[in-house]
């Protein structure tokens, strides 16, 4: 590893085509170099190289910069399961992103390179390059809220599924509790007798959901061989009134469905409340028989996706920074489209190539430098990536979506006060950051010598 | 230009004045509001820098403050915001040799560090009769470093008033509740009425900080509640698995509390009581409630929006979790030292307290003079408290108890989203201090 790594390095400094004939300068030439030199090598020295060593260095110390850790903090790094959720998301984030933008870039220049109007809609693919990463973090963010009255995407869903209306009837009524009532699979069970009426006592309903034909709750009248019962909301508008009893003005629950079950657990009869709340299922027998309120009868509908919880808020900023970075893809890709050589396609197409099979084996291969430029560099933003992931998630939800940037920012300055560890994440974001470096520098001498 | 004119003045004055002070400053505030009624000279020529992280319109306010001191002893009182960052700013002014003369600050552990500086100056004999009239003992002791008083609490907040909605309450027959088990049963009856009994800002961590103090405060006593915000005992204590005990019950019932909460910013807590529909009856957090619901609600405080004592658990007599802005003197002059005894006398306070927004906790102030009755009750249960401690997580270092992400603030997110893991949180949190105490 450690010798293909110096090989590399060697062959970047040598300009990747072996050893180079070697010139003597005079002293005068030399000093003139430097001098022309001198100013970059100095900025340089102290924008680039100074704070690397330095981070190294601090990077061996604790959080006040005193005692000596050794590779202490790179341990720490690797135990801390918050930094390393950080890596491991950092992962997570190389492997899909750069792939993805690029495929689409290439996709969406290939397309509109042949439609007329192919420039309006690369300006607006283009377009999101042009705002903030900040302010695209807020516009998900806001977009992408679990209530559906403060996020668009929810709202969006809500809407849908209440129009194929999965909301019905009166969503979180639950009983009393200790008058037997169970809440099985969220519908409402109560062994009842027949010739015995059941009583539903139901709160968490809010008075004025009630529908306008709710008449006062009256007591069902007992029948011999069929089910009858109440189901009635016990409350009382300011308080009030005798727990569990019916009167004082409690209104029945009209139009709730009710079933009865017979002993082996089939349905032998169903019934609807009316608008005093009563109901009465006949021809069930004698007996003992259980009474259920199905699920459909309180199901709350749909209420949205927690898109900004800890499952999914890696993919909403990864999905931000896909919408920002796919037009910086195309255009690129555009670019190197533009430049090709059309009479290989057209040769291809004569000798009776599918479109399919042009792209695929000369329009790619011919990209390919341009592509690998737009991975690279893609990579490279990727591992560094800081200001989406700080903005998006809610705190609740940072720790989840956490990367090695943010990491190395809330344990030096956000917080945590550690500035050792925080110059050991710069280091390990430096580390990973080399290789697409290298291969950057290399392409770029290639690309000179051809 | 006028101040150059004056320097030689100045000089002769502040010699000539010196020994004068030391029996003006008794008078200045010392008989709680002598001297109000011509413009005193006592302190003439005499120019006091003073700096705090106000800004805005409380700066204004305190600037009369300031004047009234102007006009009773004749001394130029320059005030300067040192922002929200005071810490730095006041730490580079002490190094670089040039601090105010007086400066307010928000944190008791600035002002241990200062004194660790040898920064303070320890306040004279007649500011320390001063503060030991007008204060209860728990605000002197905040004030004081290894038994010398170095702090003068000019301002204090209130971070156990519980706020409800006097519509929904009225609407599903609840009360103000009495205890711990009575605020159970009245969220309870107001889940029945069909709109949940409390919602909680999750969002982040430090609303929830606040709800384990209070409830830590009550059912382990101020005792626990210093030893535990020194790290002097572990978060494993059996009074730390009492306290999330207690709250794991409420946190836990899914009937009372709003849904969503993980999701939901604070300020969405208080507007999902006080909004139109209100979605639920209560929210829990500090006074500063009343800012949030007069500016993104249209329910007015005082009338449909009110607020009671967090409730007693066990019998726990009348305690308030808080915080507060402390006056300290950095330097050793007649002029500073007559501040800050102007500062802790109920005089002072009064003038903030009849502009509003401001409580003060200073028990010698009347309690008549706030311009509402919501801000009275506020700083009546904050000087009537038996206990007052400083708001915990303030006390530790930021890594533990103020870094969003980490620390107590996300340990306590995730017990409040799995309030059943009383054991596992104690550890995390126990592992979280130890890490930031080391």
């Amino acid at each position: 590893m450690a010798t293909t790594q110096t090989e590399v390095m060697r062959r970047v400094e040598t300009g990747a085509r072996g050893p180079r004939h070697r010139r003597t300068f005079s002293r005068r030439q030399l000093i003139t170099a430097g001098l022309f030199l001198a100013p970059a090598l100095i900025l340089l020295g102290a924008l680039v190289a100074y704070p690397v060593i330095y981070s190294g260095w601090r990077s061996l110390y604790d959080a006040a910069g005193t005692d000596f850790l050794g590779l202490g903090n790179y341990v720490t790094m690797f135990t801390d399961p918050e930094t390393f959720t950080a890596i491991r998301n950092n992962l997570i984030w190389v492997l899909v992103v750069p792939i993805s933008c690029t495929i689409l870039g290439l996709i969406f220049a290939v397309l509109l390179d042949r439609i007329r109007w192919g420039t309006a809609f690369k300006l607006i693919l283009f377009m999101p390059m042009a705002i903030s990463m900040v302010a695209a973090g807020v516009i998900f963010r806001t977009t992408f809220q679990e209530n559906p009255q403060l996020g668009a995407v929810n709202a969006g869903l809500v809407a849908i599924s209440d129009a194929a209306g999965t909301s019905a009837g009166y969503p979180g009524a639950r009983p009393r509790p200790d008058l037997g009532i169970e809440n099985r699979d969220g519908g409402l069970e109560l062994v009842a007798t027949a010739g015995r009426p059941a009583e539903f006592p139901l709160v968490g309903v809010k008075p004025d959901a009630l529908p306008a034909n709710a008449k006062p709750a009256v007591a069902a009248e007992p029948k011999p061989g069929a089910l009858t019962g109440t189901i009635w909301l016990d409350f009382v508008k300011g308080g009030g009134g005798t727990v569990g009893a019916l009167g004082d003005g409690k209104r029945g629950l009209p139009g709730v469905e009710v079933q009865a079950v017979g002993a082996d657990g089939s349905v032998v009869g169903t019934a609807t409340t009316a608008d005093d709340g009563t109901f009465s299922i006949d021809g069930v027998g004698d007996g003992e028989a259980t009474v259920r309120l199905p699920a459909s009868n309180f199901t709350a509908g749909f209420q949205g996706v927690p898109w900004l919880g800890p499952g999914l808020v890696t993919a909403v900023i990864i999905l931000s920074y896909i919408w920002i970075w796919a037009g910086f893809a195309m255009v690129m890709i555009a670019s190197g489209l533009s430049a090709l050589d059309r009479s290989l396609q057209e040769a291809a197409r004569i000798d009776g190539a599918s479109e399919w099979k042009v792209f695929t084996r000369v329009t790619v291969p011919m990209l390919a430098p341009v592509l690998v430029v737009v991975f690279v560099t893609l990579i490279i933003n990727v591992l560094k990536i800081f200001d989406l992931v700080y903005v998006i998630p809610p705190p609740s939800s940072l720790p989840d979506a956490t990367v090695i940037a943010v990491q190395m920012w809330t344990v030096s300055f956000g917080g945590g006060n550690d500035q050792g560890l925080g110059s050991a994440l710069s280091i390990l974001l430096l580390v990973l950051v080399i290789p697409s470096m290298i291969i950057n520098v290399r392409r770029f001498r290639e690309d000179r010598s051809r | 230009m006028q101040s150059r004119k004056q320097r030689i003045p100045t000089a002769l004055v502040a010699l000539a004045g010196a020994a004068a002070l030391a029996l003006t400053a008794c008078s200045g505030g010392g008989n709680g509001g002598g001297g109000s009624g011509g413009g005193g000279s006592e302190l003439k020529g005499v120019t006091l820098n003073v700096a705090a992280d106000w800004s805005g319109a409380e700066q204004k306010n305190f600037e009369q403050v300031l004047a009234r001191f102007e006009q009773q002893t004749g001394a130029k009182v320059n005030y300067t915001s040192y922002g929200t960052d005071v810490a730095t700013v006041l730490g580079q002014k002490v190094d670089g040799g040039d601090p105010p003369d007086v400066a307010v600050i928000p944190q008791p552990g600035l002002m241990q560090q200062l004194v660790a500086k040898k920064a303070l100056v320890e306040v004279d004999q007649a500011t320390k009769a001063e503060v030991e009239k007008n204060y209860s003992k728990d605000w002197v002791d905040l004030g004081k470093v290894d038994g010398k008083l170095y702090g003068v609490w000019f301002k204090g907040s209130n971070k156990s008033t519980v706020w409800y909605n006097t519509d929904v309450y009225d609407a599903a027959g609840a009360s103000v509740p009495k205890d711990w088990d009575g605020f159970l049963k009245q969220l309870g009856t107001v889940s029945d009425s069909g709109v949940y009994g409390l919602s909680v800002g999750a969002d982040a961590g430090w609303p929830l900080t606040d709800w384990f103090e209070n409830v830590y405060l009550r059912t382990a006593g101020p005792e626990k509640y210093d030893q535990l915000s020194k790290h002097e005992i572990p978060w494993t204590d059996p009074s730390v698995k009492t306290a999330l005990e207690t709250l794991g019950k409420l946190w836990g019932d899914k009937t009372l509390i709003q849904p969503g909460t993980a999701q939901r910013t604070f300020g969405d807590s208080v507007t999902a009581v006080f909004g139109d529909p209100p979605k639920a009856g209560t929210v829990y957090e500090g006074d500063f409630v009343a800012g949030n619901i007069a500016s993104s609600t249209k329910s007015v405080v005082g009338k449909n929006a009110k607020f009671y004592d967090f409730p007693a658990i066990n019998g726990s007599g009348p305690s308030v979790v808080g915080g507060g802005n402390a006056a300290v003197q950095l330097k050793d002059n007649k002029g500073a030292a007559a501040l800050m005894q102007y500062l802790a006398s109920p005089e002072a306070a009064t003038v903030w307290v009849e502009l509003g927004g401001f409580t003060s906790p200073n028990s010698k102030v009347d309690t008549a003079k706030y311009p509402d009755e919501t801000s009275k009750q506020i700083a009546e249960a904050l000087t009537g408290a038996k206990t007052f401690r400083f708001d915990m997580s303030d006390l530790a270092p930021s890594a533990f108890g103020g870094t969003k992400g980490a620390g107590e603030w996300q340990i306590l997110i995730d017990f409040f989203q799995n309030p059943s893991d009383v054991a596992g949180t104690q550890q995390k949190l126990e592992a979280a201090a130890a890490a930031a105490w080391k």
